[in-house]
């Protein structure tokens, strides 16, 4: 193919253009002004955010609702380094996204220029890998290694600053040339590997095993393997927060979700496992508690595409470095189909006095509680939308009572538990996939945070709804002071605008509910409603989320919800 | 117990930056770190000498290799090496102590780079031990400055190293080391 001649900044849309790439999410300003003025000429949507941050949370959205690779475009300075709370929380969460960044002429690198800033310093250690562009030519493979370098093993951020003058300066494009040339790095298995043999064999011997489920299971696409796993092998499944809508909530062996506000019963079966399965999972300390205690009966099984995760925070028996998908699949064959009948009516008996109380039964009692209304709202849009939350109390809520049957349909911040995060994630999935129902549901904190966004909504015309659950405090930080700080409520309660008048204010839809039964009608208007609606929930203030293993507590010891109380720890189904 | 890395990594601007980034942010401490070009045009190597156990061992391994510019990490301690370290010691020997310090020089198979009236300079090559054993003998005569180079190490044996990592001993009290590993 015959090369092009192109300024760097077109080659920039060009590669874009190539990686499929139609939406990108961004600020402009002096340094990327030259890729800005390009653009144009380009097949891609530009989404005008009101915050870096921002940007990078849209990019972050539209790839985990997606799978595809977000792209959030800055200038240098101030817009580059607003970026850095964005990529983090894709880095800890292996979400790929490519963050484009202008930077001052090469000339002018090092001399404290305005708005100069060495953002690929600066952000070194939350991405993947990260570039500084200085020649036009370098422009197209960076940003196509970029591409690669985000999708491949276990994703993640990758940066590409590119200087001004290679923007505006001239090159020859050769696409053929320019194929990432990944050099393989890792061989396939070390000495010391675990072989899917042992694995085998050590599941086949299990009396008491469990699947730790976590978001590697989406990642590697390998959600239909893991149940052909739990079914032929009757193995229960625990789930990490990211892990949710990898396995249907519905399935029969889907235990729900583990760890610090996991439900009681899967953490106590953890501990009382004698084969733990972890599969696209890191042991975090949100779901392991005291590791000095955990899962002491339990030979253990890991697989991550990353070797790096493996026998970091908890020594496994079988380590493999492997794909999950293609490992699992391996298995298969060679499992004997075990009933497991003890272990199974041993986990219904952990289950029991929970399962019988259920949330929809219980009386009203004029107060509204979040856990009432996300079981609500899952109710009513029959858990079919894409639930993207904030960080904190409601987070968990959400995780707890809303059942997500299919993958990519929770889009939350965990590894980084980034505040903020909500509202502009969900206009990146609202943008990925423009035929789901999208709701965010945020916390009165966080979403004074990033409010700003909503311009950025109305905007773009998306529908979208937001659910704040409005108890008045910092909720989840409140909590932690109730219970270990002798409820000294050091700066957790927050004020907030009236945020129907801001809804009005932004163009928007607005409602204040504060009655469980306006619950119903408030969400169906909304739902009905084309454009941002909002909707502001005046929950319970000092609620708590239950059960809960305090931070470095043992698993199994968990904080209950005192009793009796109007609302237990989780919905049955 | 200390690892010696052999790591290959490509010669490009502000690779040193990513390694020794990565061994901070991971809390791995760096005892030595060299690195210089290869016989292979683009490729530099660095020899980096941890204080870490076995699993440390193998998680920074596989840490090295999540780097984009790093190509090869060979773990030298499980195997049969060789392994050097350059001194320059600058020492007063005027008068009578020089021809003792010349004589000290001699044992140690060192070699005296450069005279003046009251000082020597000793160009010294060895095992980080024998540096530490001739610093000793030195230091009574006057040690006015050294630098060294840091280890340089290098398998034994025509092949180049082979990929080697130290098979775990899965024992669940090991996991020990790793408490206290919550945050808030």
């Amino acid at each position: 193919m015959a090369t092009e001649k192109m300024t760097g900044a077109q080659a920039l849309w060009a590669a874009l253009v190539r990686e499929g790439v139609t939406d990108v999410f961004g600020y402009p300003g002096g340094a990327i002004l030259p890729a800005y003025d390009a653009m144009l000429g380009y097949p891609i949507h530009h989404v005008l955010v009101r915050h870096e941050q921002g940007a990078t949370h849209m990019a972050d959205g539209y790839a985990r609702a997606s799978g595809r690779v977000g792209v959030a475009i800055a200038t240098s300075g101030p817009g580059a380094t607003n970026m850095v709370t964005g990529i983090a929380t894709a880095m800890l969460d292996s979400v790929p996204i490519v963050c484009i960044t202008g930077q001052v002429g090469s000339k002018l690198i090092g001399s404290d220029a305005f708005q100069e800033t060495d953002i690929t310093g600066i952000t070194l250690p939350i991405t993947k890998h990260n570039y500084l562009v200085t020649r036009a030519e370098d422009v197209a493979p960076a940003v196509r290694e970029a591409f690669a370098i985000a999708k491949s093993g276990r994703p993640g951020p990758v940066l590409v600053d590119i200087t001004k003058d290679a923007q505006t300066s001239m090159c020859e494009v050769d696409w053929d040339k320019t194929e990432p040339q990944l050099h393989e790095t890792m061989d396939d298995e070390l000495p010391g590997d675990g072989t899917a043999e042992q694995a085998v064999a050590l599941i086949n011997g299990a009396e008491r095993p469990l699947i730790l489920a976590g978001h590697g299971v989406m990642l590697s696409g390998a959600e239909r393997e893991i149940v052909q796993l739990a079914e032929k092998a009757h193995v229960p499944i625990a789930m990490t927060l990211l892990g949710l809508g990898g396995v249907p909530a519905h399935h029969p062996l889907n235990l729900g979700m583990m760890g610090m506000h996991g439900e009681a019963w899967v953490n106590t079966a953890i501990q009382e496992a004698d084969l733990l399965i972890a599969l696209g999972m890191r042991f975090d300390d949100r779901v392991t508690g005291n590791l000095r205690t955990y899962a002491l009966n339990a030979k253990k099984i890991h697989v991550d595409i990353d070797r790096a995760e493996l026998n970091k925070n908890v020594r496994v028996d079988v380590a493999i470095a492997k794909d999950l998908r293609g490992a699992v699949a391996e298995w298969l064959p060679k499992l004997v189909a075990n009933p497991r009948q003890a272990w199974l009516s041993r986990i219904n008996e952990l289950k029991g006095d929970s399962a019988v109380r259920d949330i929809q039964n219980l009386p009203d009692s004029g107060h509204l509680y979040a856990a009432h209304v996300i079981n609500d709202l899952w109710r009513i849009t029959e858990g079919n939308a894409i639930v993207v939350t904030d960080v904190g109390q409601h987070q968990m809520w959400e995780a707890q009572y809303y059942k997500h049957d299919s993958p990519r349909s929770l889009v939350t911040s965990g590894g980084l538990g980034t505040m903020g995060f909500a509202l502009p994630a969900a206009i990146g999935a609202k943008m990925a996939c423009p035929d789901k129902e999208v709701w965010v549901v945020v916390g009165d904190g966080g979403f004074q945070m990033t409010m700003c966004e909503l311009a950025t909504a109305m905007q773009e015309g998306l529908d979208i709804i937001i659910c704040i659950i409005n108890n008045g405090y910092l909720g989840m930080v409140r909590q932690w002071q109730e219970f270990f700080y002798e409820k000294r409520y050091a700066a957790t309660p927050i004020t907030g605008p009236d945020f129907v008048k801001l809804a009005d204010a932004f163009g928007a839809q607005g409602k204040a509910v504060d009655q469980r039964k306006d619950v119903e009608s408030a969400v169906a208007s909304a739902r009905r409603h084309h454009g941002v609606s909002l909707i502001d929930f005046r929950v319970e203030q000092e609620d708590s989320v239950y059960p809960m293993v305090p931070a470095g507590a043992d698993l199994h010891k968990m904080i209950r919800r005192p009793s009796p109380h109007p609302i237990v720890e989780t919905a049955a189904d | 117990m200390t690892h010696t890395f052999a790591v290959y990594v490509d010669n490009q601007p502000g690779v040193l930056n990513r390694v020794a980034s990565l061994f901070r942010r991971r809390a791995f401490n760096i005892e030595s770190l060299t690195v210089g070009h290869t016989h292979e045009p683009g490729m530099s190597r660095m020899t980096i000498v941890v204080d870490t156990d076995d699993y440390g061992a193998r998680r920074l391994e596989a840490n090295l290799y999540k780097l984009v510019p790093v190509r090869r990490v060979e773990n030298l301690s499980s195997r049969a090496q060789i392994s050097r370290d350059l001194a320059l010691i600058k020492v007063v020997a005027g008068g009578d102590t020089r021809a003792q310090v010349m004589q000290l020089v001699d044992v140690y198979r060192a070699r005296v780079v450069d005279v003046s009236p009251d000082s020597l300079v000793i160009e010294a090559t060895g095992t980080e031990d024998k540096i530490d054993s001739l610093l000793e003998v030195l230091r009574p005569y006057g040690v006015v400055e050294m630098v060294r180079t840091g280890l340089v190490a290098m398998a034994r044996g025509a092949g180049a190293a082979e990929k080697t990592a130290p098979r775990a001993s899965r024992v669940a009290a090991d996991a020990q080391d790793n408490l206290g590993n919550y945050s808030v």
